[in-house]
């Protein structure tokens, strides 16, 4: 193929940011196309059926599945209120009666006379959809969702936990080498998108969380740190449901990583505006990477984002994604086009990168990835 | 079924990443794998249509083969001269393939025939619902409201058994009413497999809020399982429901002259296929970068097994959480610092598609394959066994055995070959690392052929053999399996330096080979593609080859890229504990195969 693709992260000081945001079930969406909306608006609200408890009431009647229907006090669809009784059975002395109470409010959802199970269902529960970030609603998908648009600045981190949060962008470290220290975490901090340097280490993102810090977006974290976080081993890369606090955004990989350049010039660079941003990540098909939103006051001169990407051509700028050089960033010299054998023998595509200091070296293709903007 | 006549056959797999295109043709009487390209899958946004992908993949097989396919977004049938195809078929596991939910009326019987069923169908099982499952009925409805499968499979009961358990289940589906994966708006598919007495009752609870299918019982009495009918439907509703919903679909079901199949089902069917024709027992594995697949047919029955979270990229953090760091540091021929090796394993993870470029990277990642390996086979072998529940007839020396109903099929002394397919063993830059890799992980014992899938095609060969069978027969033997040779492995153990095996090697040509190797040896002997040498074996007393403890063994081995493999390294494999040792020992083993560049 005459392009070489490679995964890349996003950094762009500006662009027109569209989310679309969905219902996990069909609902009312509350709000029109052109309205103005800010990140904490609710858009869509949907009532997700309530929780289904079961009642065998054939033991506790001691009656026979076929029965049941015979026994009960409510019929299907009926609304009850908690303990009120719902079956009992007729004894020849009264003194034996035995009823059946209701565990919640709710409804008979259904009555079985093949199993004696009596179902019942709590009130429906609402669900709210946020606008996540602030902007204009563009596009309304019918009973489903929204289309919220803003021209932000952007930019992708690799991995993250925690879901969506808003707050005010605030730069922690001074140097993006520079790694973290509970010190530097402040109560001032609390509400805010904290910019870190290489590396936050398990004390830093605790202060953090005790301080009630809205995020912290860093270079790196280690797994063991992760792992603690979690209270287990993270098996799968799907992430953006944990409730731990805080939202953790690494732009670089797991260790000590200087965040790069152009991403922490651009998240300082935004101190003290407010931000959107969501740790929600998933690597496999439908890739979903963590990210910051910075909405900008003008849409003028901008391009739309998730646009189709580019093949990798000489002077783009590129990180390399694997030992050994895991973490520098470098321009590509060229990209030869016959496979090359590397150290392991594989044969593989490589390019060769140029670094600062004037340095070179090949790595594969595949062991890169482009800074886009 | 007759082959339909064909000369020159496109096939595709699209893929969760890929979408692989091959080109067969007619060369004199034999079918032959030609050109071969590959193309980003377009499933996903922006671009929302599978169809795309496809073309692109066919595009590059146009560029390189000079032979025009494809008139705008038309493949071009039938094949005239340089212009055009006989035939387009293709298999799908794009969109993370067909995931399904299945339940059964107790777990040990119908819920694992259910499972069973569903994995044969090439299907990723989410959960296995089932009365006696140990959750509460609130629990197995809130699990089912969960999940958003494709599909779902519900059996229960023999005929003329249980109608309440199955009725039971039935209820919680209603209950929790759950809502397709793909699409919004449409029915659910759900099949019945179970006790035909309830089959009215089944459809007066699901028949209204679900696309329920009636089929027959999977099985229909504890002696029989009769899984063929619902694997059937689970593969129309799949074409017809359930692909219908995914971007591109209905154009790219055009296109095909076959019904689309899903992946596994399509590797499925070549495997059996091929332990039919050979009459043997045969280990199919397909590790990928988030699920491993494996394949058996042993005593003439298939299984399928998917171990989800396994895999080499995607779900490479998982075989760590799985395996455990010893169990991984144990095939590392050096020492890593732990922090080192776990931020390394997460950044493989959170950057899927790198590759190792150091040889010490390559030996990591070839270190959590066998784990892997070990981990999705240790799967198969619990589901691959007999029908639990049932009388057996029982003679003495089977009571003295205390051999129980539901045994495990897979009897590793009589397996006869072993195939691999999957990046890391495909492409192990060499061929002796798949070996090594598959025998580690899996301690072949006895005498066992090894082969890998050279570009993965099973896949494409799979749906081909559904239109022409000698097609898809011809590329497999002739450009799919890659045979790597012979592992020869006596069972046993000794303390190192002890004699484990004596054996007689006649080679290609009469050369005779006579050697006796001691307890904790790999050696490794050239014996080319296509050639096969006499092999007699004489264990020491108290190891097997399979003729018996101490009995002598002889065989026809077969070569291969890699050659004879012959480990006495001991059945159990047991490693050293201490590092050093371990290191030491590892490394010798490495030196004697020559496995590594850097070992030499």
């Amino acid at each position: 193929m005459a392009h070489a693709y490679t995964p890349g992260l996003r950094v762009t000081e500006a662009a027109v940011i569209r989310k679309r945001r969905i219902l996990p079930i069909q609902g009312t969406v509350l709000v029109k196309v052109g309205q103005k909306v800010t990140a904490g608006d609710v858009v869509a609200r949907a009532e997700i059926p309530g929780k289904v408890h079961t009642l065998n009431i054939v033991n506790k009647l001691s009656i026979e599945a076929r029965e049941t229907k015979r026994h009960m006090k409510k019929k299907e669809t009926e609304v009850v209120k908690k303990d009120e009784v719902i079956a009992e059975n007729n004894p020849m002395i009264k003194w034996f009666k035995t009823q059946v109470t209701s565990p919640i409010d709710g409804t008979i959802e259904s009555v079985s006379d093949v199993t004696g199970q009596v179902l019942l269902r709590e009130p429906p529960q609402p669900l709210n959809l946020h606008a996540y970030i602030d902007g204009t609603i563009v596009e309304v998908i019918d009973r489903e969702g929204v289309v919220v648009e803003c021209p932000a600045a952007f930019t992708q981190g690799i991995f993250g936990i925690g879901g969506e949060t808003s707050g005010i962008i605030e730069p922690v470290a001074k140097t993006p080498d520079q790694n973290l220290t509970p010190a530097d975490i402040l109560p001032s901090h609390a509400g805010k998108i904290l910019i870190g340097g290489a590396h936050a280490s398990m004390p830093v993102i605790r202060r953090a969380i005790e301080v009630k810090a809205a995020a912290i977006v860093i270079g790196g974290i280690h797994d063991k740190d992760l792992r603690e976080i979690l209270g287990k081993d993270l098996g799968v890369a799907i992430t953006g449901t944990e409730k731990i606090g805080i939202t953790l955004i690494i732009t670089e990989g797991f260790g000590s990583i200087p965040m790069a350049r152009k991403t922490f010039d651009l998240l300082v660079g935004k101190k003290g505006r407010k931000a959107s941003c969501s740790g929600a990540t998933q690597i496999r098909a439908g890739v979903i990477r963590p990210e910051i939103v910075i909405p900008a006051d003008s849409a003028a001169g901008l391009a739309a984002a998730d646009g189709e990407r580019q093949g990798m051509k000489p002077g783009d700028p590129v990180r390399i994604i694997r030992e050994p050089m895991f973490g520098r960033i470098g321009a590509i010299k060229s990209l030869p086009p016959d496979l090359t054998s590397i150290p392991t023998e594989s044969h593989v595509r490589v390019l060769v990168v140029s670094f600062a200091d004037g340095s070179e070296a090949t790595i594969p293709r595949a062991n890169v990835e482009t800074i886009e903007s | 079924m007759a082959d339909r006549p064909l000369n020159v056959v496109i096939a595709t797999d699209c893929g969760s990443t890929t979408t692989k295109a091959i080109l067969i043709e007619k060369v004199g009487d034999t079918y032959r794998q030609t050109f071969r390209g590959e193309a980003p899958t377009t499933v996903e946004a922006p671009f929302e249509d599978v169809t795309k992908g496809v073309l692109n993949s066919i595009q590059e097989i146009e560029e390189l083969s000079g032979r025009k396919i494809l008139d705008g977004e038309k493949i071009i049938t039938p094949a005239v001269g340089n212009v055009g195809v006989d035939i387009y078929v293709s298999t799908s596991s794009a969109g993370g393939g067909l995931q399904m939910m299945v339940a059964g009326a107790v777990a040990a019987m119908t819920g694992e025939s259910a499972q069973r069923c569903a994995l044969g169908g090439g299907a990723i099982v989410m959960d296995v619902l089932a009365s006696n499952d140990g959750r509460a009925g609130f629990e197995k409805i809130e699990r089912i409201r969960q999940l958003r499968p494709d599909m779902l499979l519900l059996s229960g009961g023999t005929d003329g058994g249980t109608v309440s358990h199955v009725v039971e289940m039935a209820e919680y589906i209603s209950a929790a009413d759950p809502k397709p994966r793909l699409g919004i708006g449409y029915k659910l598919p759900i099949i019945y497999a179970g006790n035909k007495d309830a089959a009215k009752r089944v459809e007066e609870i699901l028949g209204e809020k679900m696309a329920l299918e009636i089929t027959d019982n999977i099985r229909p009495t504890l002696e029989r399982e009769n899984l063929m009918p619902a694997r059937h439907r689970i593969h129309d509703l799949f074409l017809h429901h359930v692909m219908q919903q995914a971007p591109g679909y209905k154009k790219l079901i055009a296109m095909c002259g076959a019904p689309i199949i899903p992946t596994p089902a399509a590797v499925g069917d070549i495997i059996e296929r091929v332990a039919k024709k050979e009459n043997i027992n045969v280990l199919g594995v397909d590790i990928g970068g988030a699920t491993t697949d494996v394949f058996s047919v042993f005593q003439k029955i298939f299984n399928r097994t998917v171990s989800a979270n396994l895999g080499m990229s995607y779900s490479i953090s998982n075989v760590l959480a799985e395996a455990g760091l010893d169990n991984i540091m144990r095939w590392v021929p050096f020492d890593l610092d732990e922090q080192d090796l776990r931020n390394r394993i997460k950044n493989k993870m959170i950057r899927p598609t790198t590759i190792p470029f150091t040889v010490d990277e390559l030996m990591i990642e070839q270190a959590i394959a066998r784990e892997a390996l070990r981990l999705a086979l240790d799967q198969h072998k619990a589901l691959a066994v007999g029908l639990k529940g049932i009388q057996q007839e029982r003679s003495i020396s089977d009571a003295f055995a205390q051999t129980a109903s539901g045994q495990s099929l897979i009897n590793m002394m009589d397996l006869n070959l072993v195939i691999g397919s999957g990046g890391i063993l495909s492409h192990a830059p060499r061929r002796v690392q798949s070996m090594v890799m598959m025998t580690d992980s899996y301690q072949l014992t006895g005498i066992t052929r090894l082969a890998v899938d050279s570009i993965f095609m099973m896949p494409h060969l799979g749906v081909l053999a559904t239109v022409n069978e000698k097609a898809a027969t011809d590329a497999f033997e002739h450009d799919c399996m890659v045979y790597l040779g012979t592992c020869i492995a006596p069972v046993g153990i000794a303390k190192d330096g002890e004699k484990c095996l004596d054996y007689k090697l006649t080679m290609p040509g009469g050369k005779v080979i006579q050697e006796s190797l001691a307890y904790g040896e790999l050696k490794l002997l050239k014996l080319d593609v296509g050639q096969t040498a006499q092999f007699e074996g004489n264990p020491a007393k108290g190891f097997d080859l399979g003729a018996g403890k101490g009995k002598v063994l002889t065989a026809t081995i077969h070569g291969g890229v890699g050659g004879i493999l012959i480990d006495t390294r001991g059945r159990p494999l047991i490693l050293p504990t201490d590092k050093k040792q371990r290191v030491a020992t590892l490394t010798k083993w490495s030196k004697a195969l020559d496995l590594y560049p850097e070992l030499k």
